[in-house]
């Protein structure tokens, strides 16, 4: 084998592939835009509507109203809920979308409360339904306030101290810096897509580069020519792991850029706010992922070749190639579960050990025991990929299989 | 020189068995000569000179091609031969002068004698005006010339044809009957397959019959009209065959 002829048939591939616009669009486009669209056109736009749908002024239906007017001036006077005449017919409306929400107050609502008895006031909404469950969330916020000024009375009327019905007062403090938080939300976002477009960016060249020659006629060409098999499978595999590569790198600088203007965007949004999320990944992170990246990248250019050079057609290397997709996003989608944690098993299984890594890393997090058993195994995994890959090209059943 | 010696090989299929593609086959050609391989479709003709190529490895026997041993030293073999078949196709999306030029480095040639061997070539089979045109565009002549040049770019020695002419028109196939010839009077070994009798009566110095892998008659074509009293070579052909 020699690397002169290796750069050779690199050099020769890399043209050929740049001039096929399947390639190009699943290599450079595909990993360029696909981050932004989804932000643009999914992310922002839900924050828009939630933020719509946390701003709107909700109609409500205050059924038995009569029973407490004090409760429905109280109702009327809050400036984010509109209050709209009973209707018998109330859980219609709410169904039909008229009404977001409806508070059922009893006959003797105001009675009992003046008793110091329990009084129990419904709240019907459509679940599910955004605007009605930001409705429910105003009214609760409504009652809870009604029902700790009762109570403040209830214990003044009786000359009792106001914490008495507080004996204790519970507070979380978050102590984890914003970039952790927001690794727990990116941390398995990041990696997932990352891995799926280095797969997906290097099916197409894969197929091109091994069947693909088998189909056009050149597969002869190539193998009179005096360089060895192991030499050609080497050179293709560059070229299919160029493809990767620049996929998982545009890929992984778009989704950075796009992150950087999502935040900004969605700044103003006081839900991000509240979750104290910071829409970015530092330039630290985002050079371990894509050095996590590299041997998985290995792995799936050596293994998309082996088996592309096995099929006797494009369509059959496709109907191979087309489940990979679903084996590949099951372990990538466990980084996104909550509660997986990476462990020295985990590090072992390829995919999964690398979206866990990638979701830790983002999070701010280094286990470099870990980081470097799983960049052993992914090499390693990567290194038999590839031997298969030579093996296979070695074999007459395989080049001319019909 | 090329010296084929009881040259054997053997396909396993699932439903068939195990398939005699060649069987025992010897030849010898001389530089300077044009030997034919005469045979109907699935004679063995291909599977014999893909051996020879060392693109398919024997199962039993051997071959030296230019002095070098077809098992023991494939890539010398390979850098002594040039190959040509309607299965060697070309890169649609390259253009004709980076095909020959990679091939070129691929042969060991450095980048700017490839570029300077290929661009002589393109004048000498009157190619240039299309050397910068990608291949997909061109026409089946055109091809064949691209082709032509990529197999004449490291100047080999032994030149094998597997059906240079099959599947092409008249004037693309007489361009390569020309150029077979040219090749043995510049003192190339040739050997070429091919179930057209007219081509092998053209070209041949020695024609050898084939059938069911098994080399049936060989001689020249004035030798097999003495051996099989007639002068029509299809009618030799099919006299050895139905024998």
């Amino acid at each position: 084998m020699s690397w002169r002829d290796i750069a050779v048939v690199y050099r020769k591939e890399l043209t050929d592939s740049l001039r096929d616009h399947r390639t190009v669009v699943a290599m450079i486009v595909v990993p360029i835009l696909l981050m932004p669209v989804l932000t643009i056109f999914v992310g922002v736009f839900s924050a828009r509507i939630i933020g719509k749908a946390m701003l709107q002024v909700p109609s409500v239906m205050v059924v038995g109203a009569e029973n407490s007017p004090q409760i429905l001036a109280a109702l009327r006077a809050l400036p984010d809920v509109r209050i709209v005449p009973a209707a018998p017919d109330f859980a219609q409306e709410i169904v039909d979308k008229k009404v977001r929400a409806a508070v059922e107050i009893p006959s003797d609502f105001d009675a009992m409360i003046a008793r110091g008895e329990t009084a129990k006031v419904r709240i019907d909404i459509y679940q599910g339904e955004l605007n009605s469950g930001f409705s429910a969330d105003k009214l609760q916020k409504f009652f809870r306030d009604f029902r700790d000024r009762a109570v403040l009375e209830r214990l003044a009327s009786r000359h009792l101290p106001e914490n008495l019905a507080q004996p204790i007062v519970v507070e979380e403090h978050n102590v984890a810096p914003p970039e952790k938080v927001s690794g727990v939300v990116l941390g398995g976002l990041v990696p997932y897509f990352v891995i799926i477009l280095a797969l997906t960016g290097t099916m197409h060249p894969a197929m091109d580069l091994t069947v693909g020659e088998k189909e056009r006629g050149t597969i002869e060409t190539i193998l009179a020519s005096p360089i060895s098999r192991a030499t050609l499978v080497v050179g293709k595999f560059l070229m299919v792991l160029t493809a990767s590569l620049s996929t998982a790198i545009l890929a992984i600088a778009s989704m950075g850029l796009t992150l950087a203007g999502a935040g900004k965007m969605v700044a103003g949004v006081p839900q991000i706010n509240d979750m104290g999320l910071q829409l970015n990944v530092s330039l630290r992170a985002i050079f371990w992922v894509f050095v996590m990246i590299v041997p998985l990248a290995v792995l799936f250019s050596a293994a998309l070749l082996a088996i592309s050079l096995f099929a006797k057609s494009f369509k059959e290397a496709q109907s191979y190639l087309s489940p990979l997709t679903v084996v590949v996003i099951a372990p990538a989608i466990v980084a996104v579960l909550p509660g997986v944690e990476l462990n020295a098993a985990l590090s072992l299984i390829p995919i999964v050990n690398t979206s866990l890594v990638s979701k830790e890393i983002v999070s701010g997090v280094y286990h470099w025991n870990y980081i470097a058993l799983i960049f052993g195994s992914s090499c390693l995994y990567a290194a038999v990929a590839l031997w298969v890959a030579v093996r296979l090209c070695q074999r007459e059943d395989v080049l001319f299989r019909t | 020189m090329i010296v084929a010696e009881n040259l054997g090989k053997e396909f396993r299929d699932k439903k068939r068995g195990v398939i005699h593609a060649v069987r025992k086959l010897s030849f010898r050609c001389a530089p300077g000569s044009v030997y034919g391989l005469l045979g109907a479709n699935g004679a063995g003709k291909t599977t014999a000179l893909r051996m020879l190529a060392t693109i398919l490895s024997p199962t039993s026997g051997s071959a030296s091609i230019a002095g070098f041993d077809i098992r023991r030293q494939p890539e010398k073999v390979r850098q002594s031969l040039g190959f040509l078949s309607t299965a060697t196709a070309l890169y649609g999306r390259l253009t004709a002068l980076e095909i020959v030029e990679y091939f070129g480095c691929l042969y060991g040639l450095d980048r700017p004698t490839a570029r300077r061997r290929a661009l002589a070539l393109f004048d000498r089979l009157g190619a240039t005006a299309f050397l910068d045109r990608r291949c997909e565009t061109l026409s089946t002549g055109m091809k064949q010339r691209v082709s032509i040049a990529r197999m004449l770019v490291h100047d080999p020695p032994v030149m094998i044809f597997d059906e240079p002419t099959s599947g092409l028109d008249v004037i693309a196939a007489r361009t390569i009957v020309a150029f077979i010839r040219e090749c043995r009077d510049n003192g190339k070994t040739v050997v070429f397959s091919t179930h057209v009798m007219s081509e092998a009566e053209k070209l041949c110095d020695t024609i050898g019959i084939i059938h069911d892998g098994e080399l049936l008659a060989e001689g020249s074509l004035q030798d097999l009209r003495v051996r099989f009293g007639h002068a029509d070579l299809e009618e030799i052909f099919m006299r050895v065959v139905c024998a």
